[in-house]
């Protein structure tokens, strides 16, 4: 997940450019889904038993199966299934923009 | 990420082939069930991908989000497509790559269906995955014969709501003879990934009937998903079983079986609904369960 999301946006300058046939160049790891965020998960470390039920249902995968697992803020898109699925109450909400 | 992370057990395997920053809504099962997918099946993959949410998810050109080759067909040629991806490929004699066809429940149940008997009654070397959200999604929640009875959708409004019972795609695969059917549910991702793993070490047709709930057409909240898929199959709506070899076997026995009132009043689709119409629909869902017990105790393992 790391490496990839270093990469830039590919750009055609012009008809010359385009390559030989539709095929897909990158990764859509360029486009940063955070704005559409409503709500922000914050992982309580001191409640978390590394149970990982958070990173098996981030349908994007926005989390890091790290212990405690940590949550790539570039592209949650703010769903609340790990708060919800969370067994521990260790993931809350928070209001985003505040 | 602190110097102090330690090891953790996980329960899926942990390599990453689908990448953050595709276009799924909040909350969508359909991308929780290609991560689930791509992590079981690994990079030599190739997917065939009809109209569905998936065309749309999967990003605009020049990217992709699942890390795999992807060929976009036309709504009713999923299993087509990937027919003829299979068929290269051994001419070829790349034997090592699974050719995956991806298709929503409309392209499946209803226009994609011609297609899909054609191939597997021809017993291509594919995997077929259906992700059942139960009407067509993707152009605006019309109903699809994969919608259940009582069901609000835009085109069967909340006054003519959907009437008659959902299209069992599943017996109509299992008629077709092929080596392996089964049911998956996205909750169960550990048990999806299993079927996944067992349907590529098997040679011919295999089909996966995998029920994936949709926040945008169903009217739940986006943190709801797993929990109404899960609360699908403990209601007995959705039983999870597989049928190889013409062999039944329910893979997930309920104990304490739950009312389907609490599946259905926990969407909005389902809002509208009097509560004769639950009762019904509990009768129906009764009777259906009955009946894949009977098939399972007739050509079960044991029988």
């Amino acid at each position: 997940m790391t490496k990839k999301d270093d990469q830039k946006p590919i750009v055609f300058e012009g008809a010359s450019d385009m390559p030989p046939m539709s095929a897909s160049q990158g990764s859509m790891s360029v486009n940063k889904t955070a704005s559409w965020r409503s709500i922000r998960p914050i992982i309580h470390e001191e409640k978390c038993k590394s149970c990982m039920i958070c990173w098996k249902f981030c349908p994007e995968p926005a989390i890091f199966p790290t212990s405690p697992p940590t949550i790539n803020y570039d592209y949650c898109k703010g769903c609340g299934i790990c708060i919800e699925e969370c067994p521990f109450d260790a993931i809350t909400s928070e209001k985003e923009g505040k | 990420m602190s110097a102090e992370t330690k090891k953790v057990r996980l329960t899926l395997p942990e390599n990453e082939v689908m990448s953050p920053g595709h276009l799924a809504c909040q909350g969508c099962g359909a991308s929780m069930a290609m991560r689930y997918a791509l992590k079981a099946l690994g990079r030599k993959t190739i997917l065939s991908v009809p109209a569905c949410c998936w065309a749309v998810i999967d990003g605009p050109f020049p990217y992709s989000a699942v890390g795999v080759p992807l060929q976009q067909s036309a709504f009713e040629a999923a299993a087509a497509t990937a027919s003829g991806i299979t068929n290269a490929l051994k001419s070829l004699g790349k034997d090592d790559i699974t050719t995956l066809a991806w298709a929503g429940d409309g392209g499946t149940f209803d226009i994609g269906l011609q297609a899909l008997s054609g191939a597997v009654e021809r017993n291509e070397n594919m995997i077929y995955v259906v992700y059942d959200n139960e009407a067509y999604m993707n152009t605006g929640i019309q109903r699809s014969s994969s919608t259940p009875h009582g069901a609000w959708t835009t085109t069967t409004p909340v006054k003519h709501y959907r009437k008659g019972q959902k299209k069992n795609i599943m017996e109509i695969i299992v008629a077709h003879h092929i080596p392996y059917c089964a049911t998956a549910n996205i909750a169960y991702p550990e048990d999806f990934i299993k079927k996944l793993q067992k349907a590529k070490s098997i040679k011919g047709a295999k089909f996966i009937h995998l029920f994936a709930p949709c926040p945008t057409g169903w009217k739940h909240g986006p943190d709801k998903t797993v929990k109404i898929a899960r609360l699908a199959t403990e209601t007995n709506t959705f039983p999870i079983y597989e049928v190889e070899n013409g062999v039944y076997k329910i893979n997930k026995k309920i104990k304490n079986v739950k009312p389907v009132a609490e599946y259905l009043r926990a969407q909005g689709r389902f809002r509208h609904l009097p509560e004769d119409e639950l009762e019904y629909i509990q009768s129906m869902v009764n009777k259906s369960y009955k009946r894949l017990e009977k098939l399972e105790a007739a050509f079960g393992e044991s029988a």
